[in-house]
C-alpha cells in the first residue's frame, strides 16, 4: 500500500475517532459512536498491516490474534462492579507500551540529522518517562481498586521531596542519553545504546507507584481520569517521535479527555487538582462543629411502609452499592414502586462510586432506565418535595457539613442535600465515618433513620415486604 | 423486672399505658409484663392480645400492684392507688408536679421512685418519649374532627352542580406541636388555614405545614423560642394589644378558631375574648385545647360544648387523646417503652435509675424518699439558639458579582490565548518545520478534544474511559511498523506492544459497546 492512501486511511480513522467521542453526548448516539471509533481503528490497523514498513507477519499475526483474543475474552467476562479495575489495568497497557515503542525507537532509529535528531531524542524520553508513570500507577490503581493493595493513603515521610527527587534524576538521565546518543551529519547512529532509557523507565516507574500509592479510597475517580490523561500524553509522544499524526492526534484527544474528567471530578469534590495528585486530605482547619442529636436506627418494617406512603422517592446509591453488588435488588425495588405509581428517581454525585459514571453504568447494568437517573444539580433542588430519600452505601456526598461547617475538611463540597426531603433512610453497614474520616450530621437529623446492614441483604429484606 | 398496667380510674379515661406492642417490645428489654383485666378494654385491646403478646392478666389492680415492680400509668395515680404502692416501686405516669405537691408527697411517704412523663425535657434525644408531644399531636388532629362534627359546611371548596361552597377558613392560634398537627388535619381537609404564634420563629414551619403565618404588624425584639426551651414566653402588653386588635379584625371571616396557646407553668393567657366570639358569624366553631388550664376563650367551659346566644359552638373538652384512645394508647405505650428502653441501658431487664442523666434527672420527680422536683436545668440546650443570618444579597449585587467573574473569566482566557500565543511562536522560532507542523496537529487536536469532551454527558464518563483506552492503543500501528523494520529486541518489544495494544483495543470496545447496550430508557 502506498503512502499516500495509508494518510488518508489515517485521516479518516483521525475524523472517526472524534465523532466516536461525539457520540456520547448523549445515550442514543453513543451507541453509534462506539462503531465508528471500531471501524476507525480497523481502518489504521489494516492501512498499517499492508504498509511497506510492516513485516514480520509471522511475529504479527499472532501477536494481533492472542492480543484481540485476551480481551475479548476480558470484556466478556468482565462483571460491571469490577470496571474501575479494567479501566486501570487496561491505561497501564498503554503504558507499557509506550514505553517499549519508545525504546525500540532508539534501537532501531529513523533517519534524521542535527536538531532533529535532538528533539526526537526528548520526544522519546517524554514517552518512556510518561509511559512508566502510567504503567506502574495503574497497576498501583488496579491493585487499590481491586481490594488487592490497602486503598488507604500510603503516606512516606518527605513525599514530596522524593517525587522532585525522581523527577530530576530522570531529567539528568535524560540529558545524559542525549548527549552520549547522536547520529553524524550522514545520519549513522554513534550509540545505540538504551541503558539510560531503561533507566528512566524504572525512575518514572517508581514515581507512578509511589503517587498513586499515596492517594486513597474515594480519590480514586481523580487517579483513574488522569491516568487515563497520562496515557494520551504517552501515546502522543510516541506520535511526535514516529511523525504521525494519527498517534498525535488521538493522544490529544484521549489526554484532554482525561485532563477535563479530572478537573470535573476535582470540581465535584471541591479540591484543588494538585492536592489530590499530590495525595493526603487537608487536614481541618479548625475544630468540627459539634453534632446534637443521636442515631436512630430502623428495621426493614419501617422503611417499607414509608416507601409505601410515599410519592415521591429518590435513592441515592454511592460505593457501597457498588461493594454489596446490591444494584440489582435496588432495581427491583425501584420496578415495584414505580409499578405503583411512585416517582422513583436516582440523584448521581459526580464521584458517587470509584470512576467517574461508575453508578450509572452499574445502575445501566441493573435495567435502570437512565432518564430516572439524574445529575446532582438535575435533582438537587427536588429535594424539598421528596418524601423519601434512601441513601445506600453514600457518606460523603450526602454529608450536610460541607454547607454547614466551615471548619470541615470537606467544606464548599458540592452535595447532594438530602436532608431537604420529609424523610431520609441511610442503609449503611455500621456507624463508621465515610473516606474522608469525618462525622456526618445527617446522620443524626431528625428525619435520618439508620438501616443498618450489608446494602443488598437490607435490600432483600425490604424486597420481601414491598408488592 | 416485672412492668404493669392498670386500669386508669379516672372519670371518662379510655387511654391505657401498655399494648400488646409495648409488650412484646419491653420483652425485648428483657423485662415481663403483667396487666390488669380488662385494662385496654376502652382502647380496644383485648386482654386475650395481651396474653397473645406475652403479659400475664391480673384480676384486679391490687394485684398488679403486689407484683410489679414499675407501674405505668396515664393519668397520676389517685385515691386508694397510692395505698397500694411498694416501697422501691416506680411509677411512671403523667404527674402534674408542680400543681400536685400533696401528691409528691404521699408518694414520697410510700417510698415510690416517680417518673413523671410530662416533665422528660425537650431535647432532641428524649423525643421518643416525650408523652406530651404525641399527645398534643392527638389533640390536635382531634379539635378539627371535632370542630368539623359541630361546622354545618365542607371544609373544602366545591363547585358542584348544585351550587359553589366556599371553603372554610380556620385560624390556629398557637403553633406548638397540637397546633401544627391542628393545621396539618385542617389544610389536608382542604380548608383555608391561617396560623398565629408569638414565635415568629415557627412562621417556617407554620407554612411549610400549609398554612398561611398571620403576621403582626409590630416592632420588638422577640426573644428567642430557644431560651424557653421551645415554649412560648409571656409577651409584652403592646404586643398583645397588637394580636387582639388583629384577631378582632379577622373574627367576622373565620369559621374555625383552634386555640392551643400556653405558657408553661401559668394559666392560659385570653387570646380569643367575647368581643370576637360576637363578632363571628353564627354557625361558627371555637375549640380550645387550653380549657384545662383556663381556656384561651373567655366563654370556654371546661369539659363542655356550648353554644352561644349568636349560634357560635364553643368546644372545651379536656380528654380529646383519649377521644382517641386506641391511638394515643398505642403512641403513649411507645413513650413509655421508650423511657423503660432509657432505664435499661444493657437491655438485660436490670433497671439503672441513672440521675446523671439529662432525661432520666428531668423525669424524676421523687428518688431515694426525696422529692426531686424541679430538676437543674439540663445540661444540654433544648433548641441550638437561631444562627444571624447572612444580610441577603440584592439583586444589583448579585448582578455586580456575576458581570465581574465574567469579565474575570474573560480576562483569565485572553491571558491564556496570549500567553499560548507566545509559547507557540517561541516554540516556533526554534523548532525545523518538521516538528512545527506535527505540533499543530497536536494543538488543534488538543482543542477539539477539549471542545468534544465537554458535551460528553456524566452518565458516560465510564463508557467514555473505556473508549479512549481503546483508542490510545492506536499506538499499536507504532509497534506494527517496528516489528517489520526492526531486529533482535526490538522485534520482540514490538511484539509485546502489539499483544498489550491489541488486548486493550478489542477489550475496549467491546467492554464499551457492552455496557452502552445496557443504557435503557424506560
Amino acid at each position: 500500500m502506498n503512502t499516500g492512501l495509508i494518510s488518508a486511511a489515517y485521516v479518516v480513522a483521525a475524523i472517526l475517532f472524534i465523532l466516536s467521542l461525539a457520540g456520547l453526548s448523549n445515550q442514543e448516539s453513543s451507541k453509534k459512536g462506539v462503531i465508528y471509533g471500531m471501524v476507525g481503528m480497523a481502518l489504521a490497523v489494516v492501512a498499517t498491516f499492508f504498509a511497506e514498513a510492516t513485516g514480520n507477519y509471522f511475529v504479527l499475526i499472532p501477536a494481533l490474534l492472542i492480543g484481540g483474543a485476551i480481551g475479548s475474552y476480558i470484556a466478556i467476562k468482565v462483571e460491571m462492579t469490577g470496571m474501575p479495575q479494567l479501566v486501570a489495568a487496561m491505561h497501564s497497557l498503554v503504558g507499557l507500551a509506550a514505553v517499549f515503542i519508545g525504546v525500540n525507537t532508539i534501537i532501531d532509529p529513523p533517519l534524521k540529522v542535527g536538531i532533529e535528531f535532538g528533539i526526537m531524542e526528548v520526544e522519546v524520553f517524554l514517552g518512556v518517562f510518561i509511559g512508566a508513570v502510567t504503567f506502574t500507577g495503574s497497576v498501583v490503581a488496579y491493585g487499590k481498586l481491586a481490594g488487592q493493595i490497602d486503598g488507604k493513603a500510603l503516606i512516606l515521610p518527605m513525599r514530596h521531596a522524593l517525587n522532585i527527587a525522581l523527577v530530576v534524576l530522570s531529567i539528568l538521565i535524560g540529558y545524559s542519553f542525549a548527549a552520549s546518543n547522536g547520529v553524524d551529519s550522514a545520519g549513522v547512529m554513534q550509540d545505540a545504546s538504551t541503558w539510560q532509557l531503561w533507566l528512566v523507565a524504572i525512575l518514572a516507574g517508581v514515581l507512578g507507584w509511589h503517587l498513586v500509592m499515596a492517594i486513597g479510597g474515594a480519590d480514586m475517580p481523580v487517579v483513574v481520569s488522569m491516568l487515563n490523561s497520562y496515557s494520551g500524553w504517552a501515546a502522543a509522544a510516541i506520535g511526535f517521535t514516529l511523525g504521525n499524526d494519527l498517534l498525535i492526534v488521538t493522544g490529544a484527544l484521549v489526554g484532554s479527555s482525561g485532563a477535563i474528567l479530572s478537573y470535573i471530578m476535582c470540581k465535584a469534590m471541591n479540591r484543588n487538582f494538585v492536592s489530590v495528585i499530590l495525595g493526603g486530605f487537608g487536614g481541618p482547619s479548625g475544630p468540627a462543629m459539634e453534632i446534637e442529636g443521636e442515631m436512630i436506627g430502623t428495621d426493614a418494617d419501617h422503611v417499607a411502609a414509608a416507601l409505601d406512603e410515599a410519592d415521591s422517592v429518590v435513592i441515592v446509591p454511592g460505593y457501597g452499592l457498588a461493594v454489596a453488588q446490591a444494584q440489582s435488588s435496588v432495581s427491583e425495588l425501584t420496578k415495584r414502586l414505580r409499578a405503583q405509581g411512585k416517582t422513583v428517581r436516582f440523584a448521581i454525585h459526580p464521584v458517587a462510586g470509584r470512576l467517574p459514571g461508575h453508578m450509572n453504568v452499574l445502575l445501566a447494568e441493573a435495567k435502570v432506565p437512565y432518564d430516572i437517573v439524574l445529575e446532582m444539580d438535575e435533582i438537587n433542588e427536588d429535594f424539598p418535595n421528596t418524601d423519601v430519600v434512601m441513601i445506600i452505601g453514600a457518606n460523603d456526598i450526602v454529608n450536610p457539613a460541607a454547607q454547614e461547617d466551615p471548619n470541615s475538611p470537606i467544606a464548599g463540597m458540592p452535595v447532594l442535600e438530602v436532608w431537604k426531603a420529609k424523610q431520609v433512610f441511610i442503609s449503611k453497614r455500621g456507624q463508621g465515618t465515610g473516606y474522608s474520616g469525618i462525622e456526618n450530621p445527617l446522620f443524626f437529623k431528625e428525619n435520618s433513620r439508620m438501616f443498618y446492614g450489608d446494602a443488598k441483604a437490607s435490600l432483600d429484606a425490604l424486597l420481601t415486604r414491598v408488592s | 423486672m416485672k412492668i404493669g398496667a392498670i386500669k386508669e380510674t379516672w372519670p371518662g379515661e379510655a387511654r391505657v399505658a401498655m399494648t400488646p406492642q409495648s409488650v412484646a417490645a419491653l420483652a425485648k428489654l428483657g423485662h415481663s409484663c403483667v396487666i390488669e383485666a380488662g385494662a385496654g378494654a376502652a382502647a380496644r385491646f383485648n386482654d386475650a392480645d395481651y396474653t397473645a403478646a406475652g403479659a400475664e392478666v391480673l384480676p384486679d389492680a391490687a394485684a398488679v400492684y403486689a407484683a410489679a415492680d414499675v407501674i405505668s400509668k396515664v393519668r397520676a395515680p389517685e385515691g386508694a392507688e397510692i395505698g397500694h404502692i411498694k416501697a422501691g416501686q416506680t411509677i411512671i405516669s403523667f404527674i402534674w408536679p408542680a400543681q400536685n405537691a400533696d401528691l409528691l408527697n404521699s408518694l414520697k411517704d410510700q417510698g415510690a421512685t416517680v417518673v413523671a412523663m410530662d416533665m422528660v425535657p425537650r431535647i432532641s434525644r428524649a423525643q421518643k418519649m416525650d408523652a406530651l408531644s404525641s399527645m398534643a399531636n392527638i389533640g390536635g388532629y382531634r379539635a378539627v374532627v371535632e370542630a368539623s362534627n359541630n361546622f354545618g359546611r365542607f371544609f373544602t371548596g366545591q363547585i358542584t352542580a348544585a351550587g359553589k361552597v366556599p371553603p372554610a377558613k380556620v385560624l390556629v392560634v398557637g403553633a406548638g406541636v397540637a397546633g401544627l398537627a391542628a393545621i396539618g388535619a385542617a389544610t389536608s381537609m382542604g380548608a383555608i388555614t391561617y396560623a398565629f404564634d408569638v414565635r415568629p420563629e415557627v412562621a417556617e414551619q407554620i407554612e411549610s405545614m400549609g398554612a398561611e403565618f398571620v403576621f403582626l404588624d409590630f416592632d420588638e425584639k422577640q426573644t428567642d423560642g430557644a431560651e424557653t426551651g421551645g415554649y412560648a414566653a409571656p409577651s409584652s402588653p403592646e404586643f398583645r394589644e397588637k394580636q387582639l386588635e388583629k384577631f378582632l379584625a379577622l373574627a367576622p371571616d373565620i369559621d374555625i378558631v383552634i386555640t392551643t396557646a400556653l405558657i408553661p407553668g401559668r394559666d392560659a393567657p385570653i387570646l380569643w375574648t367575647k368581643d370576637m366570639v360576637a363578632a363571628m358569624k353564627p354557625g361558627s366553631v371555637i375549640v380550645d385545647l387550653a380549657a384545662e388550664r383556663g381556656g384561651n376563650c373567655e366563654l370556654t367551659v371546661e369539659n363542655e360544648k356550648i353554644e352561644t346566644d349568636n349560634g357560635v359552638t364553643i368546644i372545651g373538652y379536656t380528654d380529646l387523646p383519649s377521644r382517641m384512645a386506641t391511638q394515643s394508647s398505642t403512641l403513649y405505650a411507645n413513650n413509655i417503652r421508650h423511657m423503660m428502653d432509657d432505664l435499661t441501658p444493657e437491655n438485660d431487664g436490670v433497671i439503672v435509675h441513672n440521675m446523671e442523666d439529662d432525661v432520666i434527672r428531668g423525669a424524676t420527680v421523687v428518688h431515694a424518699n426525696e422529692i426531686t422536683f424541679p430538676p437543674p436545668p439540663p445540661k444540654t440546650k433544648a433548641i441550638a439558639a437561631a444562627k444571624p443570618k447572612a444580610p441577603e444579597k440584592t439583586a444589583e449585587e448579585k448582578m455586580a458579582e456575576a458581570a465581574a467573574a465574567a469579565r474575570k473569566n474573560g480576562q483569565m482566557q485572553m491571558g491564556t490565548l496570549i500567553g499560548g500565543s507566545v509559547l507557540l511562536l517561541l516554540i516556533g522560532a526554534v523548532a525545523p518545520a518538521s516538528f512545527m507542523s506535527h505540533f499543530i496537529v497536536f494543538v488543534l487536536a488538543c482543542f477539539i478534544g477539549y471542545q468534544v469532551i465537554w458535551s460528553v454527558t456524566a452518565a458516560l464518563h465510564t463508557p467514555l474511559m473505556a473508549v479512549t483506552n481503546a483508542i490510545s492503543s492506536i499506538i499499536i500501528i507504532g509497534a506494527m511498523l517496528q516489528i517489520g523494520s526492526g531486529e533482535g529486541w526490538a522485534v520482540v518489544l514490538a511484539a509485546i506492544a502489539v499483544l498489550i495494544a491489541g488486548i486493550n483495543i478489542v477489550g475496549g470496545f467491546m467492554v464499551t459497546r457492552r455496557m452502552l447496550a445496557m443504557f435503557q430508557k424506560s
